[in-house]
């Protein structure tokens, strides 16, 4: 049966790090691509490309369409009502799911009874789960029973409160949350463990018995399979794909003039998207076709295809308009599964889309973590050792990693580290926007500041001396510009109301995704269409590409149809690592490019000039030799010997190749945030009143946009920061705040004034040059208002969220 | 949610009539799925019936009966409104931002404009507690009729820091706080007609019946709310703490009413909101401040007085402190 746990990676990080071959081009050709910032020493880099690639593309100001702000091409329908979400989908004698969860933390099912459930009126089908669905699975588990009967000793142990366990699909929602709660279970509970501290101490109950595989990790991006495993301790990694330890960190210690250290803890965050987690599963004879609110269209149909051992071509993923993800939605999911199981019991199509409650528990969150983390420092301000042991609970998933900006974002010659991962019974954690670097920069850069303080120096130049990234040293400068940075010393104001600034930074990996590939259709009557599966989940992706299209072909981006988030068309990447950009806009302008050609080759036989003398701009197709042969793009096409043109191209390597594998690009993705919060040191309440964010994802493509991301990044940046909290009661393993109401969130009041700073950086990397931004707006927030409060009012907070009790607690009121 | 008749009430006197139990009674002695009970806006009672903890087998609406919608300002009578009246109601109303400060305080930080326009002033007296043990199907506590306090033993930062001993559950409604502190009256019309009872017995403490929160019977439906008329004298102030300032549930509330004489304080009334199970007199602290000149030190020592006698929980000590920082506050308030 069906292991939904498998394959759930798609972020394209290479497992070796082995020197990556270079792709060999039989013809290939040299190209002047824009290499810096503008006005910053902006120069030319050379490179050698395929025969097939397009010309360089100059900086956006030489442009038309990218670069420009542009309205989203769906806004309309957005704004309107009239985009269908995967929760607005309707079909025919469509039945509606809900699940039978677990109500302990650890228990086995002794007995299990569905006849109540199955016939009550209006149900037409109850399955239940002989498999672990979500998180971590043991090896040789032993549940691949065929899932049309079930052995009750087959069926799973239950690791957390929120586990599914069964699931009725029925008439209406409501016969089926009725119909969900006639199942009768006999449960044997077993003792549980909850607290990562109580978790790793010799004779607390064990999560899983035996080793467990690492497929189901969904929780960070790259962190090296440690294989090691005792009790409910998993680990420790000592590198990631950047590389392992450097130097001799004794040594360096024993080199510093002196050393900063802290211990840091951060809290659970769940994702919260707008739109839950959840499918309409439509089986039929020739074809499985599945609505999903997913990040990622081929990597759904790939987990359906081999669960249901279906071709791929008999599975077709849909996901025209989507409610966020934030990193939790990648795979089929135990309810797409679920789902693709009643509907094929039923023959009907089943919709299951996941409540609040079982979004809380069930369909994963940023894991938590303790950090100890020791940095040695010369008078200079030079590193010279950092040492990092971090633990983390992803419940009963894996990937509680602190990141790897302790690692690789300041120079220093001497690094190790110990990242462990630990079982508790707690719902699987997923990947969460920037995994593992948001809980690593809340420690770093709380320390780094530190360090400068001890120094005497301002905190913003002090980076200048150890961070040697160029990009980030001019996101320094302009956002402390824009921001009217001036040092203040810590709780320096009168009065109980304290007035504090900071910054941080952080950084993100360019991941690039090569399997992203596209269509450009030209059609007779001048109208233009782009088709990938690749998903727009709400950054933009449909206006990016629309834009990149018109620009190829002399349009505007709303003369361009985009055609997305299906998996008939090419497979586009999945939108995780912040990947989307920079992975499919090269593909689409290459595959419009070359549309692009076949269109002026046509064109210049019917004129009989040579097809490099024309050019398409401003909606015109015209020879730059003679002004007579000029006409509109659209009487061009009437031209066309064939009613259409087809051209498709995928994402090639990055110019220059690789720096690691085959999809870690050269270069990061920086990011510098300056907070400005007021402290009520009689209260604890902090107010954050402004955030100046500096961030650079190579070309923006669409700065309206960027900017969006920007405030999505930042907002939830102040979430983690100040609010958020997944709250266990320790007793019975139940989340208490498993809603919107006492689950935190930033709501209107809590969002200050957002001053996004873009820098243009050109990299040469790809056709366009472009990267991307989701998760680097999110790294920095938690530090630099961290970093603020401690400037306000002179006591440092080393825990998340920072809330009024906490601050309280760090002024010695409480 | 179970399935419900739903009856729209022509009349007072006809829902008195079709109704038999009161919400907590349908929570814990009359959980057969038979209860009849009645509704206003139904921004909690709806809440309760999804989050699977009450089962009524009749939701009768009090919206559709004419007339209980009205408020009423009179420099002699002081206020009056029907229990219809929303909270946006008061937030809007010109004579209680201009004579009821605390009051208007109170409504313009409830919940959200969106609930504020929904929810009314009978319902805001007669939710039930927000503690997520009562609200969790998961756990049958003893407001539930069950044995188990699981705050007491579990997750309470946002709980009780007086009357602790049975239930730690903090009264949901903020502008009781401001309600009881302008020594307001509830009318309760029954089967045998009117009644009218002051605030301060209308709460009932968890020590004298765990499983509801006021006196109102299975036949009684709130018909007015009365505020006395205030004076030239009159002072007052109301602050609600929340760990966010857009919408939240109050982390501590203080309402106070002030009659001063110059500088001199003459009468006070101090109320604290989300202390306890009930909003909360503290008379140890208004007895400091009677007959004294207002100063920062004496209303820092009446905020010491208000906070002792606290029992903090495990995860709740940052109130007493917070308490004492908010009654000083709204007392400078009030005065300044």
């Amino acid at each position: 049966m069906a292991n939904p746990n498998k394959k759930k990676i798609v972020l394209p990080v290479a497992p070796d790090t082995k020197a990556h071959a270079p792709v060999k081009h039989l013809y290939s050709k040299k190209v002047k691509l824009p290499y810096g910032v503008p006005g910053h020493g902006l120069t030319e880099m050379e490179r050698e490309v395929s025969i097939d690639e397009p010309p360089a593309l100059p900086i956006n100001d030489e442009l038309n369409v990218i670069g420009k702000r542009t309205r989203r091409v769906d806004a309309v329908y957005k704004v309107t009502g009239a985009a269908k979400y995967s929760a607005d989908i309707q079909l025919p004698g469509m039945l509606f799911g809900k699940f039978l969860r677990s109500p302990h933390p650890h228990a086995r099912i002794k007995s299990l009874n569905v006849s109540a459930a199955r016939q009550y009126p209006g149900v037409h089908a109850v399955h239940v789960l002989s498999m672990e669905p979500g998180g971590s699975v043991e090896r040789e588990s032993g549940h691949d029973a065929p899932a049309e009967t079930y052995n009750i000793d087959q069926l799973p142990l239950l690791r957390y409160v929120g586990q599914p366990i069964a699931a009725v699909a029925a008439e209406s929602q409501y016969i089926a949350n009725e119909a969900a709660k006639l199942i009768k279970v006999e449960y044997e509970t077993k003792p549980f463990v909850l607290e990562l501290d109580k978790a790793r101490r010799k004779g607390a109950p064990i999560v899983f018995e035996k080793k467990v595989k690492d497929e189901g990790n969904e929780g960070d991006v790259g962190v090296e399979a440690a294989d090691e495993q005792e009790g409910n301790l998993r680990g420790p990694s000592t590198g990631s794909f950047l590389g392992g330890p450097r130097g001799d960190v004794e040594k360096g210690f024993a080199e510093a003039d002196f050393v900063v250290e802290g211990e840091f803890r951060t809290q659970v965050q769940t994702h919260c998207a707008l739109e839950t987690h959840g499918v309409v599963a439509d089986w039929k004879p020739d074809m499985l076709t599945v609505y999903a609110s997913t990040q990622n269209t081929a990597g759904v149909r790939d987990d359906l295809a081999e669960l249901f051992d279906l071709p791929k071509s008999k599975v077709r993923v849909i996901t025209e308009y989507m409610g966020g993800g934030f990193g939790a939605k990648f795979g089929a999911g135990h309810f797409g599964v679920m789902a693709t199981e009643l509907s094929r019991k039923t023959g009907r199509p089943v919709k299951l889309m996941l409540d609040r409650e079982e979004e809380h528990l069930s369909a994963g969150n940023r894991p938590n973590s303790h950090q100890m983390l020791k940095i040695g420092v010369k008078n200079d301000g030079k590193l010279t050792a950092i040492d990092l042991t971090s633990y983390g609970t992803a419940g009963v998933g894996l990937g509680a990693g602190v990141g790897r900006v302790a690692q690789d974002l300041y120079e220093c010659p001497n690094f190790r580290q110990a990242q462990y991962d630990v079982f508790t019974h707690a719902g699987p954690g997923a990947a969460f926007r920037a995994p593992g670097n948001v809980q690593g920069i809340f420690s770093l850069e709380q320390l780094i500041d530190q360090a400068a303080e001890r120094l005497g120096m301002d905190p913003v130049k002090y980076r200048d001396i150890i961070d040697k990234h160029e990009v980030r040293k001019l996101q320094r400068a302009k956002g402390a510009e824009v921001f009217g940075w001036k040092y203040k010393k810590p709780g320096s104001d009168p009065g109980p109301i304290k007035r504090g600034f900071g910054m941080a930074q952080g950084h993100w990996t360019r991941f690039i995704n090569l399997n992203s590939s596209a269509t450009v259709r030209i059609n007779k009557d001048g109208s233009v269409e782009v088709m990938s599966s690749v998903q727009d989940i709400g950054t933009g992706t449909k206006t990016i590409l629309a834009q990149v299209v018109a620009e190829e072909l002399g349009l505007m981006a709303e003369d361009i149809t985009v055609k997305i988030g299906d998996t008939i068309y090419p497979d586009g990447p999945g939108s995780g690592g912040s990947v989307t950009a920079g992975s499919i806009t090269p593909a689409v302008r290459n595959a419009a490019y070359k549309a692009k050609m076949e269109l002026l080759g046509q064109v210049a036989g019917a004129w009989d000039v040579e097809i490099d003398s024309l050019e398409v701009k401003n909606g015109e197709v015209y020879s730059k030799t003679d002004s007579s042969k000029k006409m509109s793009f659209g009487e061009a096409t009437k031209k066309m010997r064939t009613n259409q043109i087809l051209a498709t191209a995928s994402r090639p390597d990055d110019y220059g190749g690789f720096e690691i594998g085959n999809g870690i690009g050269y270069g990061r993705l920086g990011s510098v945030q300056f907070a400005e919060v007021l402290v009520d040191t009689e209260t604890g309440f902090i107010k954050v009143e402004r955030v100046v964010a500096a961030h650079s994802c190579g070309r923006p493509l669409n700065p309206m946009q960027v900017e969006s991301q920007i405030n999505g990044g930042v907002i939830m940046g102040i979430g983690y920061a100040l609010y958020e909290d997944r709250i266990l009661d320790l007793n019975t393993g139940h989340m208490v705040n498993a809603n919107l109401d006492q689950y935190k969130l930033p709501y209107s009041r809590e969002i200050p004034k957002i001053e996004p700073v873009i820098i243009e950086h050109y990299g040469a990397f790809s056709s366009t040059d472009a990267s991307g931004i989701g998760e680097p707006a999110n790294v920095p927030t938690a530090g630099a208002i961290a970093n603020a409060v401690y400037n306000a009012i002179g006591v440092r907070l080393y825990e998340l969220p920072m809330s009024p009790q906490k601050v309280l607690a760090a002024l010695g009121v409480s | 949610m179970n399935r419900f008749e739903y009856i729209k009430a022509p009349s007072i006197a006809e829902a008195i009539d079709m109704m038999d139990s009161t919400v907590p009674e349908a929570m814990v002695t009359k959980t057969d799925g038979s209860a009849k009970v009645v509704k206003a806006a139904g921004t909690d009672l709806l809440d309760l019936i999804k989050e699977g903890i009450l089962e009524p087998g009749r939701v009768i609406d009090l919206k559709s009966i004419p007339g209980l919608d009205k408020l009423s300002y009179d420099k002699k009578e002081g206020l009056q409104f029907g229990p219809m009246v929303t909270i946006a109601d008061l937030e809007n109303s010109p004579e209680v931002k201009k004579h009821y400060r605390a009051l208007y305080e109170a409504a313009a930080h409830a919940a959200t404009p969106q609930i504020r326009n929904m929810a009314t002033m009978g319902g805001n007296l007669m939710q039930r507690p927000r503690c997520w043990y009562f609200r969790s199907s998961g756990h049958h506590c003893r407001k539930k009729g069950g044995t188990t306090c699981f705050a007491q033993i579990g997750q309470n930062q946002f709980h009780s820091i007086f009357m602790t001993n049975v239930c730690p559950c903090v009264h949901p409604s903020s502008l009781a706080t401001a309600l009881l502190a302008y020594d307001g009256q509830v009318e309760l019309t029954g089967p045998e007609g009117r009644r009218v009872i002051p605030l301060s017995e209308f709460f009932t403490p968890s020590e004298v019946d765990v499983t509801c929160e006021n006196v109102a019977t299975n036949q009684d439906i709130i018909t007015n709310i009365i505020l006395p008329p205030v004076q030239e004298s009159t002072r007052a102030f109301y602050i609600k703490h929340g760990q966010r300032e857009s919408y939240d549930w109050s982390m501590g509330d203080v309402a106070v009413v002030l009659q001063m004489d110059g500088n001199k304080c003459r009468d006070a009334r101090i109320v604290f909101g989300a202390a306890a199970p009930i909003p909360l007199r503290r008379e140890a602290a208004e007895e400091v401040l009677k007959g004294k000149t207002i100063n920062e030190k004496l209303v820092m020592q009446a905020a010491k007085k208000a906070v002792e006698g606290a029992t903090p929980l495990a995860h709740n000590g940052y109130k007493v402190p917070l308490f004492q920082t908010l009654l000083k506050r709204a007392v400078m308030g009030a005065v300044g």
